[in-house]
């Protein structure tokens, strides 16, 4: 309706900022009601335990408890996420523990009192006999012989384990394949580490006679379904609010116990309690993601064509299943993207979920994606070499070609067009890959390590309902909502069901809007986070919003621009067809002197509606909802390291991403989600990891051990875009806030290995530390010697 | 242990005076205490950074500052900078090169780096570098928070405090 898009593609400085930037933003520590209760967990110091008694009397005596709360006193079930498999075992993650513990930190009282000093005292003080057993620590000890069971009802400790793909002609290529490479690769546990970590307010409002949450979280709806069903309320009865969130990355998409003890404590209590997760316990009590071990057997013929795959995945998923996404995210999601950008047909995988006593994974931050990646890319380059061919060579013989799109992979989905083989040879010329090898020589002539190492990958993005559906989660998320209606001032606003917590929505929402309504995107107010005043949405995760959530954005401004356009052209009495909406006026097409303001449109709609044509409603107001099946981005990383063999410290020198994800909407915005993407792949290839020991005792509990880069280790990157529209979103956007983070760990794996190639060292393992590397550098065959220069 | 102390400390040019057990961290003062709850904490162990204030005049982890310690002293907070309607220099560059995100660093970089380009007014790129990373962020992979140090330092005239007053 609007004349043309105008706000789409422009790099809109974000509205958002202004409150951040002056301290006027709002978290919910923040928030401070009157007679405030705060909460302190006592947490298990044993991985594995029972738990034989619990003596009150030492923490009840520090002055200012108010109570303390044990699974016994509260007597509220679990949480019991499902997946409708028969290869899924349902177990339930108990509020506290009761009998039995699983995972250090696991807690197992709650303290509530007068002040956080005097809870954290009270639950030092508390009295916890505990029995502990042997823990099971890994996924080979959790896989052997006679382990532990850590749940009864998984006796081989699989809460998954779906044998998904199985090509009846897999073998036979295998054997009768030129190279066939057989490898392990594993990738450390990390954790998404958002600078505010989680936290919730919990309120009883007895006016209203319903509980208040205040949380920091991704999916508020969703939230106010489970507290509402484990405390048996109708879900009218709480009212879920996400005020500013301070990072997210997957970790708050999930419901955990605290949040639910913390409102079971508001509602018993008939008092405000407030949980700030502290550093300890997000880094120790939260959830983790990303470890997992694949063994692979990938075939190629002598020209590099990939003729088969064959991988058994294994996902250490920690104690229980996270809330609704179930412990089945990782091995599901591995299995089923592993395949990547590539030619495949013969292919076969099974994936584990399994279970040991340390906490829980929930999604983090590309789920399986980087650890796929990672994979693929390895086996590229592994391939490469054993044939003697160019690593950008032979990607450019397997990957899909534009003339294939829509594509079936071997594993059923179907990709929608893409921009793989380009991307690729945009990031090798971007890298001066032709000169590389020259270049290289020189350096080692010199003494120097240097490498280059590339990813390609395509991930899909924008999970609508029939996705997560093909998942068989017993709750399916997809769809997004959005309510969008101008006031009698003709200011809009914008509600939503998806979550912005960092991502800019309240600007790309309304440049959306603005483009369909022919106004500016400081008119448009976008509201979120509030279960009273928002549609029922899925919140914001699986690079989701932009292209669902806008989506539905933009067909209600259509909607509302139908409304006005009709209300103007009435008031300019021409037809409806012959107005144009542009620069805050309703105007006759190809007559611009014939106008009237919207904001008077406005007025008419709620204060005069007896001027109003026949058949329009008075105000003005449009809802929409949009659900596409999903849509895949691709990108290529690229690059170049090099490794010092002194220390084992690797210094990246140059960063390339080459990535489409349809059309931009704001080119910054998009551009930013790319360098925090690619400074988390990067972490995770190089630095972090929560390091647990023979008994699964947690080794990484500050920042000072679990290494989040600086500014000091963080490249610059170079972003190219490609932009290649989907035609599964209404405004041809895919969704890219993950794409940074799933490339990054391969191309930093393959730079180093190329750096090391001649001296036979090959990265397996990530993350890829100093020590990692000079043990292998002193293991190596070759001449060098350890420490110095050749 | 836990007996109060009265401390005076003037936050922003306001004079407060508040009572304060022993082992009150500064940061739970400002926040908690005295309501400036734009100054945030992020890990409590000293290393993110994120609870960056000037303690006079000098950037502190205020959280590795008990209250006890800032008694007679003269504590900036993220408050003190620029409202929404002013933003300082500082404050503009970061949202002109988007230097920000989730924002929830954001307030400990400020505060940083006004410091920093106080007592570094003409700063080479590493310089830049070695200050921003002090603190962590987890959203913007820090590309643009050098991007906007270093515009703010340029853009700054010489004799100018890049940090400068709302404009």
């Amino acid at each position: 309706m609007a004349e043309s898009a105008r706000w789409v593609g422009t790099p809109v400085r974000r509205l958002e900022d202004p409150r951040l930037l002056t301290g006027a933003s709002r978290f919910v520590d923040d928030l401070e009601p009157r007679r405030v209760l705060h909460v302190a967990f006592a947490r298990s110091p044993f991985a594995a335990a029972r738990i034989d008694r619990i003596d009150r009397a030492a923490a009840h005596a520090v002055p200012g408890v108010v109570g303390i709360l044990t699974a016994d006193d509260l007597a509220l079930p679990g949480l019991r996420p499902v997946l409708e498999r028969d290869d899924f075992t349902v177990t339930e993650m108990p509020l506290l523990a009761r009998e039995t513990v699983r995972h250090a930190a696991e807690p197992v009282a709650m303290v509530l009192a007068l002040t956080r000093d005097a809870a954290e005292d009270a639950a030092e003080a508390l009295a916890v006999e505990y029995d502990a057993t042997d823990a099971v620590s890994s996924i080979e000890r959790a896989t052997a012989q006679g382990a532990t069971a850590v749940h009864e009802a998984a006796p081989g400790n699989l809460l998954l384990d779906a044998a998904m793909y199985d090509h009846d002609e897999l073998d036979a290529a295998l054997e009768a394949a030129e190279v066939v490479i057989e490898r392990t690769f594993t990738t450390g546990r990390v954790t998404a580490a958002p600078m505010e970590g989680r936290a919730c307010l919990a309120e009883w409002d007895e006016r209203d006679r319903r509980l208040i949450v205040h949380v920091s979280h991704q999916i508020p709806h969703l939230v106010r379904t489970t507290i509402a069903d484990l405390l048996g309320l109708p879900e009218q009865r709480v009212r879920v609010v996400t005020p500013d969130v301070g990072g997210g990355f997957g970790l708050k998409c999930v419901v955990g116990r605290e949040e639910i003890l913390v409102a079971a404590a508001a509602a018993r209590l008939r008092r405000p309690v407030k949980w700030i997760e502290d550093r300890l316990e997000n880094l120790t009590a939260s959830f983790h993601g990303h470890e997992q071990r694949y063994v692979v057997r990938a075939g190629f013929d002598a020209e590099g064509v990939l003729l088969g795959l064959d991988a058994d995945i294994a996902c250490d998923v920690g104690a229980y299943a996270c809330f609704p996404f179930t412990c089945g995210v990782e091995p599901l999601m591995a299995s089923t993207e592993l395949p990547g950008p590539y030619r495949l047909t013969r292919y076969r995988a099974r994936g584990r979920a399994v279970a040991t006593n340390k906490p829980p994974i929930a999604p983090y931050r590309g789920v399986s994606r980087p650890q796929i990646t990672f994979v693929m890319e390895r086996l590229m380059d592994i391939a490469a070499r054993r044939l003697g061919l160019d690593p950008v060579e032979i990607r450019m013989r397997n990957l899909i070609e534009p003339g294939e799109f829509p594509y079936r992979s071997a594993a059923g989905l179907l990709y929608d067009e893409g921009s793989y083989r380009e991307s690729l040879q945009r990031c090798a010329a971007a890298l001066d890959h032709d000169g590389w090898r020259t270049r290289q020589a020189d350096a080692r002539e010199q003494g120097r390590l240097i490498g280059l190492g590339f990813s390609c990958f395509c991930e899909r993005t924008a999970y609508g309902t029939p996705a997560f559906a093909s998942r068989r989660m017993a709750i399916t998320p997809g769809f997004e909502s959005a309510n969008v209606r101008m006031d009698a001032s003709g200011g809009v606003t914008v509600a939503v069901g998806t979550l912005s917590h960092g991502q800019g929505h309240e600007t790309t929402f309304a440049q959306i809007a603005a483009d369909e309504l022919g106004m500016r995107p400081e008119d448009v107010r976008v509201v979120q986070g509030d279960t009273d005043t928002t549609p029922h949405g899925w919140g914001t995760f699986a690079s989701r919003s932009i292209a669902i959530g806008g989506g539905a954005v933009k067909r209600a401004g259509e909607s509302l621009a139908a409304q006005i356009a009709a209300i103007g052209a009435h008031l300019l009495e021409v037809a409806p067809a012959d107005v144009v909406l542009s620069d805050g006026a309703v105007s006759v097409r190809g007559a611009p002197g014939r106008s009237v303001a919207i904001a008077d449109v406005a007025r008419t709609a709620h204060h005069a509606a007896h001027r109003l044509p026949d058949g329009a409603e008075p105000g003005l107001e449009a809802r929409a909802t949009f659900d596409p099946p999903g849509t895949f981005s691709n990108a290529t990383h690229g690059v170049e390291v090099e490794v010092d063999p002194e220390t084992g410290a690797v210094a990246i020198r140059r960063y390339v991403v080459v990535e489409d994800c349809g059309v931009l909407i704001n080119p910054t915005i998009v551009d930013g989600q790319v360098h925090g993407g690619v400074a988390q792949g990067v972490a995770a290839a190089l630095y972090e990891c929560l390091v647990y020991d023979e008994q699964a005792q947690p080794l990484s509990g500050t920042f000072a051990d679990y290494l989040i880069p600086t500014a000091a280790e963080v490249p610059a990157v170079e972003i190219h875009h490609l932009q290649t529209p989907s035609e599964h979103s209404a405004t041809g956007a895919k969704g890219m806030g993950e794409g940074g983070a799933i490339g990054a760990p391969a191309a930093v794996a393959n730079a180093v290995s190329d750096a090391l190639a001649h001296l036979g060292i090959e990265v397996e393992t990530i993350p890829i530390t100093p020590e990692n590397i000079l043990a292998a550098l002193r293991e190596s065959r070759a001449d060098v010697p350890v420490g110095g220069t050749p | 242990m836990t007996e109060p102390h009265r401390i005076s400390i003037a936050v922003n040019g306001t004079p407060h005076d508040v009572e304060v057990e022993p082992r009150r961290t500064l940061v739970d003062v400002l926040r908690h205490d005295l309501g400036y709850t734009g100054t945030h904490v992020g890990c409590e162990q000293g290393v993110c950074g994120a609870c960056t204030v000037l303690l006079d005049g000098e950037p502190v982890r205020s959280c590795l500052v008990f209250g006890v310690q800032a008694d007679g002293a003269d504590v900036r907070t993220v408050e003190g900078l620029g409202d929404q309607e002013h933003l300082s220099p500082l404050q503009e560059t970061f949202s002109s090169a988007h230097a920000l995100q989730c924002g929830f660093c954001t307030p400990g970089f400020l505060m940083l780096v006004t410091a920093f380009l106080r007592d570094h007014p003409s700063p080479t790129d590493a310089e830049i570098r070695e200050a921003v990373a002090s603190n962590l962020c987890r959203c913007t992979g820090y590309q643009n928070i050098l991007r906007a140090v270093r515009t703010a330092a340029d853009a700054a005239a010489p004799g100018d405090d890049p940090a400068g007053e709302p404009s």
